[in-house]
């Protein structure tokens, strides 16, 4: 096995547990001398920094190049709406009305090149912010943020992506759901972590991110937050999927006060410290 | 002036959309002949923004008013720039609908 190795994070909605997992998984790591670097790719509502001592390094913008079209120079010939796959611009003929809708935009660039009378120029949008933070020696933290009203996180998530050390142990804050921006950051990943609850809506979302890592052929294990609430239905389920139940985490009020103070239940209880250990060699023997 | 209604079928008697850009049919109604085609929504099938490409649609069909159960902001400012007029309707049939215009909307 090589020495760094790419986890992610992830679980089928929000609320689950991910943050607690994350940050708690990288801390057990770095508590123990190995190199590690973890990225916040829930570019919505990006939090792992808040439970580290961090400071920031440096930040880069990210952003996406948008057609505006010169209605001067514009014959209303129609072809830049005819290249655009995306119905990104919004086209007349009759009416000579055209419009770059930006949010719709994918930035692919096919409308300029399809106009022959040069009325189409670029400009960039800004589309988000990758973050650098170093979190104590030689351990950063990556976030990667969208700046609110944009349509999709992917961009900067692949911006944050691009990041990834492959010398230490990477982990990955996945975003919440089984869309684009989740597919991209577990695409990126060796192995996934889902994180969920014993519930019948922790089942179902469960089942949406296991088929959408078939579909990719990504492997899995499973981490159980609540243990103990619910009925044994997501435990048949990952028995019948030969999906590996990773570790349970019992409902525990030390844990909810930890997190609510944004101190981390691996510094402040030596026997949580232990069983992110734990959990970390249980996914190393699954890879 | 023509109309254009958000259906959720072909025929006068379905049930008007509640979604204006991926609605399977557009109902023209032409106020001064009286009649009514139904014509598949070009958009419907769009992954992305159909809601842009159904108002190319109907614009581009000299459209004065359209009705539906209910216009994304990004669709009313669109409709709003060109002039169309929008009206919401829920709860009625094609048929209906069109009954209400000349009550609403005399000429
Ligand atoms: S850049 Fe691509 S997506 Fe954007 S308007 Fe042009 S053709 Fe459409
Ligand atoms: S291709 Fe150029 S000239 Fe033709 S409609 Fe588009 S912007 Fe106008």
């Amino acid at each position: 096995m090589r020495a760094g190795m790419t986890i992610a994070i992830a679980s089928g909605k929000g609320g689950t547990g991910k943050t607690f997992v994350s940050t708690n998984l990288f801390n057990a790591i770095v508590g123990e001398g190995d190199g590690a670097m973890l990225i916040d790719c829930d570019a919505e509502e990006p939090d792992d920094t808040l439970f580290f001592n961090v400071k920031r390094v440096c930040s880069r913008e990210v952003t996406q190049k948008i057609p505006v079209i010169d209605a001067g120079k514009c014959t209303f010939c129609g072809r830049c709406r005819e290249y655009c796959n995306y119905n990104a611009i919004f086209f007349l003929k009759e009416a000579r009305r055209i419009k770059v809708m930006d949010d719709l935009c994918h930035g692919c660039g096919a409308c300029s090149a399809a106009c022959r009378s040069g009325a189409i120029s670029e400009k960039e949008k800004p589309l988000g912010t990758v973050t650098d933070y170093l979190a104590g020696e030689n351990l950063k933290i990556v976030e990667a943020r969208m700046h609110p009203g944009n349509k999709s996180p992917v961009e900067v998530i692949r911006e944050a992506l691009k990041e990834a050390d492959t010398a230490v142990t990477v982990l990955l804050d996945a975003p919440p759901g089984t869309s684009c921006p989740f597919v991209n950051t577990v695409s990126a990943a060796d192995f996934t972590v889902l994180v969920t609850e014993p519930t019948p809506f922790g089942v179902a979302d469960l089942k949406q991110a296991v088929k959408a890592l078939k579909n990719i052929g990504k492997r899995c294990g499973a981490v159980v937050n609540k243990a103990g609430m619910g009925d044994g239905e997501v435990y048949a389920y990952l028995k019948a999927e030969g999906i590996p139940l990773l570790m349970s985490i019992p409902f525990d009020r030390n844990i909810a006060e930890s997190c609510s103070k944004g101190e981390l239940i691996t510094d402040t209880d030596g026997r949580w410290k232990a069983e992110f250990r734990k959990l970390f060699e249980t996914i190393r023997e699954n890879l | 002036m023509k109309i254009a209604i958000a259906s959720e079928n072909d025929g006068m008697n379905s049930t008007v959309d509640g979604r204006f850009g991926r609605c399977p049919y557009f109902a023209f109604h032409d106020t001064s002949t009286g009649k009514t085609e139904f014509v598949r929504n070009p958009a419907r099938e769009s992954s992305e923004g159909a809601g842009p490409a159904a108002v190319e649609f109907v614009a581009s069909r000299g459209t004065g008013l359209v009705m539906a159960g209910d216009f994304g902001t990004k669709i009313r400012s669109l409709l709003d720039g060109l002039g169309i007029s929008m009206e919401k309707v829920t709860g009625k049939t094609v048929a209906e609908a069109i009954k209400s215009i000349s009550i609403n909307h005399p000429e």
